[in-house]
Formats: C-alpha cells, sequence, structure tokens
C-alpha cells in the first residue's frame, strides 16, 4: 500500500487517500460540433497511461480532506512531490 | 524408529500424546511435528499423488513437503511436516478411495501416457453441453481434503502493527540482524515459519547448538525485538507494507497483521532442491534436510540402509547424521567427485539404487544436490535475481534502499561469517528505518521535536555463494513437481509442442502451481525448460513469484468485522419499538415497525414521523454560493429569496444523474443544502473538488453538519397542528407555505430548521434538530400527537408513498447511464446558464434525441406487481425495465415506475412486462408520474 506524505497531516496510507484523475483544464465548451465533443471526452475519458512520472490529483478524504497534486511514477509508484492542490511549483 | 536422545532433539518424551492416523491409534511426544511422530511409529507411506495416485513418503520434513500434505480433524491440507501435534488429534489422508493402501485412481498410472500436459484441455474441450457433467465427475479426481460445512464459525483476528525494521527469517543471520537493528534504537519485529528460532542451527552440531543459545538468549533479552515464531511474511506491497500471517497466536486460529515498516530485511535463508531421476518420488528418497532433521529434532531413525547422492557439505553432514544414528551407510556417492544417480526402483517403496551400471539395495536414498533462494520477497520489492552458474543458484541483486537481505540467500559462510554479515545488515536497516522514522516524525504536525538517533552505516562483509555443481536431473526422467505430478518429459515435450517460454511452460503443464508453489521445484523446472529449449538457465529466468508467499486462510484475510456502523440519536427507540433494521450503507435505519401498509394508511389519513437523520445536509456560508449551486445543479439559483426552498438535480461531466436534494436559503449568504442519504458523502467530496480545485476563488465556506442534525419528517393532513403545539413558528399555510423553510425553536430546542416539503406527497414539514435533542423531540411528538393519531413510520412506508407520488430515487430508479433528460426533468435542465457541470454532455443528449425515458406504468391487472429489474419486451427486444414496483395500500393496485424507450413513453402505451415466472403481464405507461394526487393539492394545503 502506498504511502502518501500528505503536506498537512503526515505521512499516512495510501487508503485514506482517492485518486481524483490526472490533472488537467477543464475545457470551455463552445458548439457542439464533433471537434468540440471529441475534445470534451478527451477530457473526460482518454488516460495517458505512461511510463513515468505522471501529475496527478489525490483527494486526503479520510484525513484533511483536502485535493493534492502529486507526482507518482507510474511504474515504481515513487511519489515525488506532493503539493495542496493547484499550488505545485 | 525412535532413536536414543539426540543432543539438540525438541520432543519432551516424558509426556506422550495419542492421536490416531486413518483410524490407527498412534503415540508421539510433545514437541513433535505430525509427521515425526508418524514416522517415529513406522508410517511410510503419507499421500497418493495427484494424477497417478503413486504412495509418497516423507519428501523434507518441514512446511514445504509435498507429500505429507493431510486432513487433522475438520481442517483440510494441513501442512503435516510442520504443524505440531496435539493429544487427540485424527489425522487421515487426502483423495485416497477406499484407502491411502489400496487406491483405485493409481490405476492412472496405467493409463499414465494419456495424461500428458493439456490432457484435461484437450479431452474435455467438447462437446460443451457436457462440461457441467465432467466438472462434476473430474472434482472427484481432484486433490484437497474435506471441508466440514457443518462448522460455522471460527474466530480470526486482524492487528496493525507500526514496526521500524521487519526481519524475515529467524536463522542466524536474522537473528543477528534483528538484535544489532534493536542496539541501535530500531523496534524489530522478527519474524520465523517455524515454532523455533534458529534455521539450520537447531539441527547442527554442537558448536551450532550453542552458537543459538547465544544468539536466543540476546533476542529474549532484548525489550525491542518482538518475536513472531509460527508466522511467515505473506507479502512485501509498496513503501513495505508487509503482511504477516501469524498462525495460532493462541486466542484465535490466525490473525493477518499489516505491518508498515520502515526496512525490510529478508533473511529468508535456502530451500534445498530435489534432484530429477527415475524414481525420485517414491518413499524413502528424502532431501538430506529431511534426514537431519528427523534424527536431529526428532530422534527418528529415517531407514536401515542408505544411499547419500551429495554435492555439498550439508549432504555429507547427512551422512555423518546418518552413521550416528545407526542407519548403515552402504554408499556415498559425491557429485564434486563426478559421482551421479541413475534412478531409483521399488514397489511402493525404495528397494533398490542404481548408481552407474551397479544397483545397491537400499530404503533410504537421501540427495544433497543443491539450494534455492527464495527470492518471493524480494521480487515484489521489485529484485530480479540472477544466475550464478558457478554457484547454481539464482542470487537476488537491485534492491532498493529500504530492503535489505542477509544470510543464506545472499551466500554461504560459517555461523560466525552469517552472524557478522547478518549485525551489519541489521545495522545498516535501523539507520535508514531511523532516519525514516525521524523524516515521518518531522512532517508529521507535532508538539514534540522529532528525535534522531544517528546510526552511521558500515558496509557488510563478504558473503558469497560457494562454488556448487549444476546439478538438476540425472540422465533419467523423473518427477519435477511432486504437488502436480508433472515430469521432466511433460516439461520437455510442452516446450517442443510451442510453449517455449517459461511462463508459457508453466502455465500449460501447471508446474510450480500446486500448493508448494514452486518453492522446491521452480529452479529444476528452469532447468529442464531450458534444456528443452537449448538456451541457458539465465537466458530462461525465473517465474514471477506473486504474494502471497504462503498459504493464507480466506479466515485470515477477512478477520474481524471491523467496518463502521452508524446510528441515529432515535436508534434505540426503534429497537425497543420493534422495529425491523434495515442497512442502508453505513446506516441502520427502522425498515418498518410490523406493518408497512399501515403506516401507509396512517400518514394519508393522520400523521406519522420517520426518522430521516442520514440525509446529508451541507452549511453553505458566502457571497458566492449562488455561483456553486448554479454550477452544481442543472437549474437556477440566483433569484432563491430567504426563506425559500428549491428543488434541485445535480449531474456528473458526464451528464448522468448523480444526486438530487433541496437547498433552503436560511439567510444572508447562509444556505442548507440537503443530499440523499446515500449521496451524502459523494456530494460533499464532489461540492470540495471544484472549491478546491477550480474555484478556490470563490467566497463560500461548506461545513458538513449531517451528524451535526438529526432529521424527522412529520406527514399526514394532521402534521400542521401536530407540529404547532411545539413550537412558535407560525406554521399558517399562507405564512409559511410550500417550499419554504423556517428557523426556530421545536419542544424548546433551539436552532431546528423546519422545512415545508413533502417526498411522501402529504402536507409535511421536515425538522432538522441539533442531534442531542432529537430523541426528545421525538418523544415530545409521539407524546403531543397521541389524539392527532401520531405513529411512527419507516422507510418502506416513504419509499411506497414516494413511488405513489412518482417520485424517483436516484441509484434506484436511475443507473449509471441514466442522463438529466432522461428523468423528464427538462424544466430542471437550464441549457441557457453560462455553464454547470454536465451542460455539455445534457446539450448533445437534448440534441441528440433522448433514448430513454422514466415513466409511471400501472399492470392492467392490479393485483400483479411485477419484481423491480423486470424487463420489458418488444418482441424479443428488451426495451425498458421495471426500477420500482409496490402494491399501493393507498390506490389499491399495483404501481411502477419504469424506464421505457423514447417511442414508448406516450400515456397509454401498452407494455409487455417478462415477470419472473416467465409470463408476461400487459401495462400501461400513466399521464403523470404520480399515480396518487397528480396535482399536489394534498402536498400544498
Amino acid at each position: 500500500m502506498l504511502l502518501i506524505e500528505c503536506p498537512h497531516c503526515g505521512p499516512r496510507n495510501g487508503t485514506e487517500f482517492t485518486y481524483s484523475g490526472k490533472i488537467q483544464p477543464r475545457p470551455v465548451m463552445k458548439g457542439s460540433d464533433f471537434e468540440a465533443r471529441a475534445e470534451w471526452r478527451r477530457y473526460l475519458y482518454e488516460e495517458d497511461n505512461f511510463a513515468g512520472f505522471a501529475k496527478e490529483r489525490w483527494f486526503h478524504g479520510n484525513g484533511c480532506r483536502k485535493f493534492l497534486d502529486i507526482e507518482r511514477h507510474s511504474v515504481t509508484n515513487e511519489i515525488s512531490s506532493v503539493s495542496p492542490a493547484g499550488e505545485a511549483s | 524408529m525412535r532413536l536414543s536422545p539426540q543432543s539438540g532433539e525438541i520432543i519432551d518424551r516424558s509426556s506422550p500424546l495419542p492421536f490416531t492416523w486413518n483410524g490407527k491409534p498412534l503415540t508421539g511426544h510433545v514437541g513433535d511435528t505430525i509427521v515425526s511422530a508418524m514416522a517415529a511409529s513406522g508410517v511410510k507411506v503419507f499421500s497418493r499423488s495427484l494424477k497417478y495416485h503413486r504412495k509418497r513418503g516423507i519428501l523434507t520434513a518441514n512446511y514445504l513437503d509435498p507429500n505429507t500434505i493431510l486432513q487433522v480433524d475438520d481442517e483440510p491440507n494441513v501442512r503435516a511436516g510442520h504443524r505440531r501435534l496435539e493429544a487427540g488429534m485424527n489425522v487421515s489422508s487426502q483423495n485416497t478411495w477406499p484407502s491411502l493402501e489400496f487406491d483405485v485412481k493409481s490405476a492412472n498410472q496405467a493409463v499414465g501416457r494419456f495424461l500428458a500436459p493439456g490432457f484435461y484441455y484437450k479431452t474435455f474441450i467438447s462437446p460443451r453441453p457436457m462440461w457441467p457433467m465432467y466438472q462434476r465427475v473430474l472434482r472427484r479426481f481432484s486433490h484437497g481434503g474435506r471441508i466440514d460445512d457443518q462448522v460455522t464459525s471460527d474466530h480470526y483476528d486482524k492487528r496493525y502493527a507500526h514496526p521500524d525494521v521487519v526481519v524475515a527469517g529467524a536463522g542466524p543471520a536474522g537473528m543477528a540482524a534483528a538484535i544489532a537493528a534493536a542496539k541501535a534504537g530500531a523496534s524489530v519485529m522478527l519474524v520465523e515459519e517455524e515454532y523455533r528460532l534458529g534455521g539450520h542451527l537447531r539441527y547442527g552440531s554442537a558448536d551450532d547448538l550453542e552458537a543459538l543459545a547465544t544468539l536466543l538468549a540476546e533476542v529474549e533479552a532484548n525489550n525491542n525485538i518482538e518475536v513472531l515464531a509460527n508466522s511467515v511474511v505473506g507479502a512485501r506491497y509498496d513503501d513495505n507494507w508487509i503482511m504477516i500471517n501469524q498462525r495460532d497466536p493462541g486466542h484465535v486460529r490466525e490473525r493477518l497483521i499489516s505491518a508498515r515498516a520502515k526496512t525490510l530485511v529478508v533473511a529468508a535463508g535456502t530451500i534445498e532442491r530435489p534432484y530429477v531421476f527415475e524414481g525420485n518420488d517414491l518413499p524413502g528418497v528424502m532431501l538430506s534436510g529431511a534426514v537431519r532433521r528427523l534424527i536431529n529434532l526428532y530422534a527418528v531413525k529415517p531407514g536401515e540402509r542408505a544411499v547419500v547422492f551429495t554435492a555439498n557439505p550439508e549432504g555429507d553432514l547427512a551422512a555423518q547424521d546418518l552413521s550416528r544414528a545407526g542407519v548403515e551407510v552402504v554408499e556415498v556417492v559425491d557429485a564434486r567427485s563426478g559421482g551421479d544417480l541413475v534412478g531409483a526402483k521399488g514397489r511402493g517403496k525404495l528397494s533398490t539404487v542404481e548408481v552407474g551400471d551397479r544397483s545397491v539395495d537400499a530404503d533410504l536414498l537421501v540427495t544433497s544436490v543443491g539450494w534455492t533462494a527464495p527470492t518471493s520477497l524480494l521480487n515484489m520489492a521489485g529484485c530480479r535475481p540472477v544466475y550464478d552458474q558457478g554457484a547454481a543458484r539464482f542470487v537476488p541483486t537491485d534492491l532498493p534502499d529500504d530492503v535489505l537481505v542477509t544470510g543464506g540467500m545472499v551466500g554461504d559462510g560459517s555461523t560466525e561469517q552469517l552472524v557478522a554479515h547478518g549485525s551489519v545488515i541489521g545495522t545498516n536497516a535501523a539507520a535508514r528505518a531511523l532516519k525514516i522514522r525521524a523524516r515521518w516524525q518531522r512532517l508529521t504536525p507535532s508538539a514534540l521535536p522529532p528525535a534522531l538517533v544517528e546510526v552511521v552505516e558500515e558496509s557488510a562483509p563478504d558473503l558469497l555463494p560457494q562454488a556448487h555443481p549444476e546439478l538438476y536431473r540425472a540422465s533419467t526422467h523423473g518427477f519435477v513437481d511432486y504437488s502436480e505430478d508433472i515430469k521432466s518429459k511433460d516439461l520437455i515435450s510442452a516446450a517442443n509442442e510451442g510453449y517455449n517460454l517459461m511462463e508459457l511452460n508453466k502455465r500449460y503443464t501447471t508446474v510450480t502451481m500446486g500448493p508448494i508453489q514452486g518453492k522446491l521445484e521452480v529452479a529444476n523446472a528452469v532447468a529442464i525448460h531450458a534444456e528443452a529449449t537449448g538456451r541457458s538457465i539465465a537466458e530462461t529466468g525465473t517465474t514471477t513469484w506473486r504474494p502471497p508467499y504462503a498459504p493464507t486462510s480466506l479466515g485470515a484475510l477477512s478477520g474481524a468485522e471491523m467496518d463502521p456502523v452508524r446510528y441515529s440519536p432515535m436508534h434505540q427507540w426503534h429497537v425497543a419499538r420493534g422495529a425491523t433494521p434495515l442497512v442502508a450503507g453505513m446506516w441502520i435505519r427502522p425498515e418498518h415497525y410490523g406493518d408497512p401498509a399501515a403506516e401507509v394508511r396512517n400518514v394519508r389519513a393522520k400523521v406519522g414521523i420517520i426518522d430521516v437523520s442520514p440525509l446529508g445536509k451541507l452549511d453553505l456560508r458566502g457571497t458566492d454560493v449562488p455561483k456553486l449551486l448554479n454550477f452544481v445543479y442543472t437549474n437556477k439559483w440566483s433569484k432563491l429569496t430567504v426563506g425559500s426552498v428549491r428543488y434541485g438535480v445535480m449531474c456528473a461531466e458526464d451528464g448522468v444523474v448523480m444526486d438530487d436534494g433541496v437547498v433552503g436559503h436560511l439567510g444572508e449568504d447562509r444556505y442548507l443544502m440537503t443530499t440523499t442519504s446515500g449521496g451524502a458523502g459523494l456530494v460533499w467530496n464532489w461540492i470540495d473538488d471544484w472549491l478546491q480545485t477550480t474555484h478556490p476563488d470563490w467566497d463560500v465556506t461548506m461545513t458538513a453538519v449531517t451528524d451535526g442534525f438529526a432529521s424527522i419528517n412529520i406527514a399526514g393532513p394532521n402534521s400542521r397542528e401536530l407540529l404547532g403545539r411545539l413550537t412558535e413558528v407560525d406554521l399558517d399555510k399562507e405564512a409559511f407555505g410550500y417550499m419554504k423553510v423556517r428557523e426556530g425553536t421545536v419542544a424548546d430546542v433551539d436552532g431546528c430548521v423546519i422545512w415545508r416539503i413533502g417526498f411522501t406527497g402529504e402536507l409535511s414539514y421536515e425538522v432538522h434538530v441539533p442531534a442531542g435533542y432529537a430523541l426528545h423531540l421525538w418523544k415530545a411528538l409521539m407524546e403531543k400527537g397521541q389524539d392527532l393519531g401520531v405513529a411512527p413510520f419507516g422507510v418502506e412506508a416513504q419509499r411506497i408513498m414516494r413511488l405513489e407520488k412518482g417520485h424517483f430515487i436516484v441509484g434506484q430508479d436511475t443507473d449509471g447511464l441514466t442522463q438529466g433528460f432522461s428523468l423528464g426533468l427538462d424544466w430542471a435542465i437550464k441549457l441557457d446558464k453560462d455553464d454547470f457541470a454536465g451542460k455539455p454532455e445534457l446539450e448533445w443528449q437534448a440534441a441528440d434525441g433522448v433514448q430513454s425515458r422514466i415513466v409511471a406504468i400501472q399492470p392492467v391487472d392490479p393485483t400483479v406487481v411485477p419484481e423491480e429489474a423486470s424487463q420489458i419486451l418488444e418482441g424479443t427486444d428488451i426495451v425498458g425495465r421495471i426500477t420500482s414496483s409496490r402494491m399501493s395500500p393507498t390506490l389499491g393496485r399495483s404501481i411502477c415506475l419504469g424506464v421505457v424507450a423514447d417511442h414508448l413513453k406516450e400515456p397509454g402505451t401498452i407494455l409487455n412486462v417478462r415477470l419472473g415466472n416467465g409470463e408476461t403481464a400487459k401495462a400501461a405507461v400513466m399521464e403523470h408520474h404520480a399515480h396518487f394526487d397528480p396535482q399536489g393539492e394534498r402536498l400544498r394545503g
């Protein structure tokens, strides 16, 4: 089980957190043509699934209830940084 | 036969233990394993093999012995080479019929050539309709013991632990590591699979026993070490989350320990390999470790005339032990000087050993041909072992910083060398663990500064694998996997059939997939596969080890019940009133108090009260709350005046309905949102997500008050009169109309929120009362309403009434594909708003045409209540389903909500509903969702 170093609570078991998706801006929808739908559905459903450090959003729901920005290696599970959502350097 | 007392024996000869073996009474001693006691009584055959039902005897005499897995009382699959004997045990053989001595299924040996790899796959593939019959018949041939289905429960436990260092394996290196780590200031868990610590020292020389005594004394004297014997480290997951299976800790059968260790030291030693040759599974063929354990620990004489085939010092020691025990060692074949075995012969037991072109009569053949490091835990940490040809074994490499390894897995050495290496590794494990501990303390908000004990790491002395001949298979063929009855020929033929990768060969032949999981045979399987494919062992590589390392019972995994349960403040009142409990998520709610139909009639005619405390409640404050509401709900919120309530539906970003509820505008910049009971947590997280990640600029403060307020709904024509007796709040229908909210004092309780809303379709008031006073209010309502006919009603009555009113329940009448317009919510989805969650998908749903609709449905025969989830058919096409159905006590007929294809939504359409009994019922689509009072006159009265 992962150990995540929450910037508010300290190191906590991964089960206290839930994965909340990749960090990405929510597209502003204009129109409903094919392109617009494709862009929206890429945002909603498509994951890059690449090997390496991925920028992810996690939610410390059974802790401080803060959303966090986490860089996690998708192969080794190594976590290189954890910061409050939107505050990553 | 029992020998005279041995210097290292662990049996207590003063205490005999009676037990039975296949019904026959035998006696052993305290300290015996089941197998050692049986062997001392002269038992040679312990089991029949899986496919060929060949007689099998002792191979390893420890936990990993594939041939001594037995039934003990009601417990199947007991590792009898490990399990300690207890008085009165009834031990029996498994999968033998009619008896171990005469087993009819041994006829399989004669047809053995048909049982080649893939036999079952190829033979029983067709005809397909016969599969259930094949299954029934083949199951009788399968291995394993009997489960007693009369045993309904047993006790298992769980424990969470936070040691600095976990040491897996308590041989000399593991014990030394634990001692050094503990001395350096780390808390240590020392885990040993055997009942006793010491590893191979237990059955070694006088010097070994003395070294063991010294180590044991140090371990016992150190309070930083917790010893877990008869326990096994089953798995290592991310960040050293370690699963330890503690067998028979005393108060329960098994306990599963989840430990978050800072560092893990793996000191699992090595496992002796069998040798592959013709007749290698005959009773009487044993590994050197087996005879050394039998003689030195249990004083059991393993045979009378022995041949020893040795390639290492341990084999030489076995020959010495045998001589000392009075076994006639007729020949020692030394592989280091070129000696080799050809095969072994005998009918059901060993009688002749073939060495070169000679035959030697013997009843015991001992092999000592090499060692395998059980790198399972290291593999789980990302290590890939590499093959060292000179030492004929795989050695670990590439460890992460928080996993260390010592002892036999690293290399061979004297006890002093192993202890020296273990000590340094233990010190280093502590050094790293204490750094991690200090870091974790520094990161945890605390008044106390972290105390960092600096321990300097040292470089470990050399511990190298000794040179060893590569010995896997003789010139003949024999068994590779004893558990699965896989021979070397089978592996070769599978490779020739095209299963030319080790992982493919494994899956096809099932080699290494039996109860022993490859621990004995993986190296042999790899070597023979390499031989068959013309590749080297290094190129072939090992199969992947996955957790758990050792068998874990389902009881231990399930463990003690630890799920939290939530009760409302009125729970005990409901219990006292005889309410039937209903599990609703984490909550226990009253389903009904005996007769839900009567509860419905009482609400419709008089007044009822229901405990709706699990209702989600979110207190929202700030100038930007209307912006938030506009965003998370599909309708408009900007003009909601103070004192008013509005209904809203939330959709996820895919347009699928996720929750609904009402929001009351309590005061300036002050709102109270309610959610469904099941959606309370989801909505709380959902709003937090938007507020924290997308709109941190909004002035909104959210507080979850679900538990702070309990909620009581007072419903029925007499509800105004009843509530009026308990509050000064003006309940006049003009002053306090439908969909309004007030704050005030109720039954002398300040700070109550009163809502005039109605899920049941009756005039009703919902009171949110500070939870500590909720029972007081509930009792006051029951007391003051006696003359008005007040009675409690439960969740079932509420569900009937909401169905009579046609209110859908999110999750009951909707599923993971139900988008907003499918619920007929056109009036509540405002696509002219700038933006809101789910808007793009809802826009497209509207533009593309709505595929399915929720409608009210009434069966033509009013007595038919179709089961929920009944299909609606058009020909053979499924065109909808019943989502809710009940017999309505108010209307005296069956009523439903359902989802139908868009072309069936018109009122009056007759649907074909397929019932559970296979019959089809006609049912009509209704004009209004509400079956009862569609104009809402009662509600607004």
